[in-house]
């Protein structure tokens, strides 16, 4: 059982940093446009001007 | 428009030197039309950046300040192909916005302790707990109270708050039991983890809160779309005034900036746009949208106008009037505050549901303790089991049951062009007996349209079309509109009499009546339309009267029909008796009112009440406000004055009625499904309670119970997406 010493941290650790994640993805904004964001994606705005 | 359009109202500064604006931008619905917007403004001198929202339809522009002028920003986007609004993000949005946001955070983190609580539950239902004095699952039960208490009291304060509130006005809502349930099962557990017992309900505390605050997050979810597609609208309708500012320039300036005492051009053709008395200047206006009164009546100095009128015939200026201070919007405020007063008293089903439920629920729960002291367990023991009964019958499903219809019913009436502006008008709109509708504007198109067009040969209305293109008048409009003229004859305007065009040698003349002098021709066609206005067309040879009036919304004969099958419908009006007499005999409608003043509908309403028929009203006008307030339930077009918007529980889009029916139906089914929901919860839960009295309720029935209600309710309120 001495596994549990480590694994129960670094199972909560891990939670946590998803938690953290997500409560900054909230206030970055990055819910506002949930619909836009998946057209962004495909858009070639990076592109150099002559190829587009 | 030549004028010059002041937007410094909605232009937001920032010290760095950069300015910012929010617009409502029309026809944006996919990748390429965000990418056509964000580089085409890009390309613009001094624009810095512009991002664009496309779940709200909105984009913000960033400029450098002074290097260029705002209109410049809707001309560009104008040349794109998407005409824009200014948009003022008002207050209301961003508390809308900051409550979804913060259910949010409390559903990550009850999601959070959830997952990891269920990760210690679910090995020792596995079986780590197999011997009577694990030490493993004390370390367990240790852990899930670490996780789960800071995180139930941070993720639970939407509800603890609520109940708190509720509580201390004396009342109850769902928020109660719900809150009881989580804060004892969390005690108990604490108190079992601590006397080394094996049963602990950290778990099921945590799933119930996550179950629920994601039926939250969803419900304010859908209310913030609903607010901000409001928003657009009342954006893109926004209507813009010309205030003369000192030296006699007219600017045009949106009406949120424009203050009483300022002074406002209307020119003929126009829509008033404030509320005013006539400074000076001569005309008629049209003030159906106001009064419901289709006649236009004269105004001259002195005479007060109101905003929604339409400026006939000649150029008006008016003196904006202070917020209070006026016969009829004075009487209007008095009558709205009177009716929204007696309807703050509803009642919501899940709430009258709780108030059953909760008594109910602790008196067994009492009932259990007492029993099991009198059988002869210790307190201890029994208390225990009381608070197993409470857990298991904690109304998790419940509290589900009602906002996941809502949000699905209302999903299906946007997509059907009806916007709910409150979540429980659903439940009122399933009670409503009696339909009551307003005439002008609300079973009428708003729109002037021509009525005697069969009477009327091909030819004089071709000419009569090309004609009228030449003038601005909005009867004039529907003339060209009703020939689909599209050359127009270059004519002399007399503004607010008619218009003169020499065609093949021949002097033509379109106008009034009086214009014309054809009063003898225009008589009979008078009385045959008794609610309509004329429009006379002379040529050397002939006279042609042209009758022009609100016509029905295209689909009025059959919605009416459709809704009188199941309902009793009225017609309650302000208009004249020939002009509703006329429209209740084409809609089949047997019991109609006229000349009715805002307090004699308040009047039939509250008779109707009486009656126990709950009456639901549809109406648009300044004159209607009070009775949508006064009435159970209410619908505007979104044509209706803003005051009338705001009273209404729903507003349909677009000139079809069909929408009203379709929200009568759909809420009918809503209901029963929130019926139908609550009582499958109910009988879930009370399947689970000889269990919980008899003491055999371990932690994985407790948690099987919680989640399979839930899912079974969510389920079930799917079924609300078609009527």
């Amino acid at each position: 059982m001495n596994v549990l010493v480590y694994l129960v941290p670094l199972a909560l650790a891990l939670g946590s940093l998803g938690l953290a994640a997500f409560l900054w993805a909230l206030r970055n904004g990055q819910f506002d446009d949930l619909e836009g964001a998946a057209w962004r994606a495909i858009s070639d705005d990076d592109l150099p001007e002559e190829k587009r | 428009m030549t004028d010059a359009l002041d937007l410094s109202f909605y232009v937001r500064r920032r010290i760095d030197g950069v300015a910012a604006m929010d617009l409502v931008v029309e026809g944006v619905h996919c990748g390429a039309c965000i990418a056509a917007i964000e580089s085409g403004l890009r390309k613009q001198a001094g624009v810095r950046g512009a991002r664009v929202n496309l779940a709200s339809k909105r984009v913000t522009v960033e400029w450098n300040e002074g290097a260029l002028e705002p209109p410049t920003i809707l001309e560009r986007l104008e040349a794109l192909g998407y005409p824009a609004h200014p948009f003022a993000a008002e207050t209301a949005d961003s508390v809308e916005k900051a409550a979804e946001q913060r259910l949010l955070r409390c559903l990550g983190v009850a999601a959070f302790a959830t997952m990891n609580v269920m990760l210690l539950s679910v090995s020792l239902w596995a079986g780590a707990d197999s011997d009577p004095n694990s030490a493993t699952r004390d370390l367990f039960h240790w852990l899930s109270a670490l996780i789960a208490l800071p995180c139930a009291a941070y993720a639970g304060m939407p509800f603890f708050t609520s109940a708190a509130r509720a509580l201390r006005s004396g009342s109850l809502n769902m928020d109660v039991p719900i809150s009881l349930g989580v804060v004892l099962a969390l005690a108990l557990s604490v108190f079992q983890t601590i006397a080394r017992e094996r049963a602990a309900y950290f778990d099921s505390a945590l799933m119930l809160l996550t179950f629920l605050l994601a039926g939250r997050t969803l419900d304010q979810h859908m209310r913030r779309r609903a607010r901000d597609f409001g928003a657009n609208l009342t954006a893109i309708h926004a209507d813009r005034a010309l205030k003369l500012v000192d030296g006699g320039e007219a600017r045009e300036t949106p009406i949120a900036a424009i203050h009483p005492g300022d002074l406002v051009l209307v020119r003929a053709g126009e829509r008033v746009a404030v509320d005013g008395a006539v400074e000076d200047g001569r005309s008629e206006v049209d003030q159906s949208l106001v009064t419901g009164e289709t006649l236009p009546i004269a105004v001259s100095e002195g005479v007060h106008v109101y905003a929604g009128a339409l400026n006939l015939t000649g150029a008006l200026r008016v003196r904006v009037a202070k917020e209070a201070g006026e016969a009829l919007l004075d009487e209007v405020n008095a009558l709205l505050a009177k009716a929204a007063e007696q309807r703050s008293s509803y009642v919501r089903l899940a709430d009258r549901a709780a108030q059953l439920y909760a008594p109910i629920v602790h008196l067994a729960a009492g009932a259990t303790f007492l029993s099991w002291l009198w059988l002869g367990a210790g307190w201890q023991q029994s208390l225990i089991v009381a608070i197993t009964v409470l857990i298991i019958t904690c109304p998790c499903a419940l509290g589900l049951a009602v906002p996941a219809v809502q949000v699905v019913a209302a999903g299906a009436l946007f997509r059907r062009g009806l916007m709910l502006n409150s979540g429980e008008a659903l439940e009122r709109l399933a009670e409503a007996g009696t339909v009551v509708f307003d005439k002008t504007g609300t079973l009428t198109d708003p729109r002037p349209a021509l009525a005697n067009g069969s009477d009327i040969a091909p030819e004089d209305l071709a000419l009569a079309g090309s004609l009228a293109l030449s003038s601005k008048h909005p009867l004039a409009k529907a003339i060209a509109e009703a020939a689909r003229a599209s050359q127009p004859m270059s004519g002399h305007e007399f503004p607010g009499q008619g218009v003169t065009a020499l065609h093949a040698g021949a002097r033509l003349k379109l106008g009034s009546v009086a214009f014309c002098g054809a009063e003898a021709e225009a008589a009979p066609v008078a009385a045959a339309f008794p609610d309509a206005s004329l429009i006379v067309l002379r040529t050397p040879e002939r006279v042609v009267v042209f009758a022009v009036r609100q016509g029905l919304r295209s689909d009025a004969r059959e919605t009416v029909a459709t809704i009188a099958r199941r309902h009793e419908v009225e017609i309650l009006s302000g208009d004249r008796e020939a002009a509703v007499a006329l429209v209740a005999r084409e809609l089949g409608v047997a019991h109609f009112e006229f000349g009715l003043t805002p307090k004699d509908k308040i009047e039939r309403l509250k008779a109707l009440k009486a009656e126990g028929k709950r009456p639901l009203m549809v109406g648009d006008g300044l004159n209607d406000a009070p009775a949508l307030a006064a009435a159970h339930v209410s619908i505007s077009p979104i044509s209706a004055a803003h005051i009338a918007q705001a009273q209404a529980d729903a507003l349909f889009l677009g000139e079809r009625l069909a929408p009203v029916n379709d929200a009568l139906s759909l809420a009918a089914k809503a209901r029963g499904l929130m019926v139908e929901n609550l009582w499958l919860s109910l009988v879930y839960n009370l399947l689970a309670v000889p269990l919980a009295v008899t003491g055999q309720v371990t932690p994985l029935i407790a948690a099987l119970a919680m989640s399979g209600s839930s899912i079974l309710v969510t389920l079930n309120a799917l079924r609300a997406r078609h009527a």
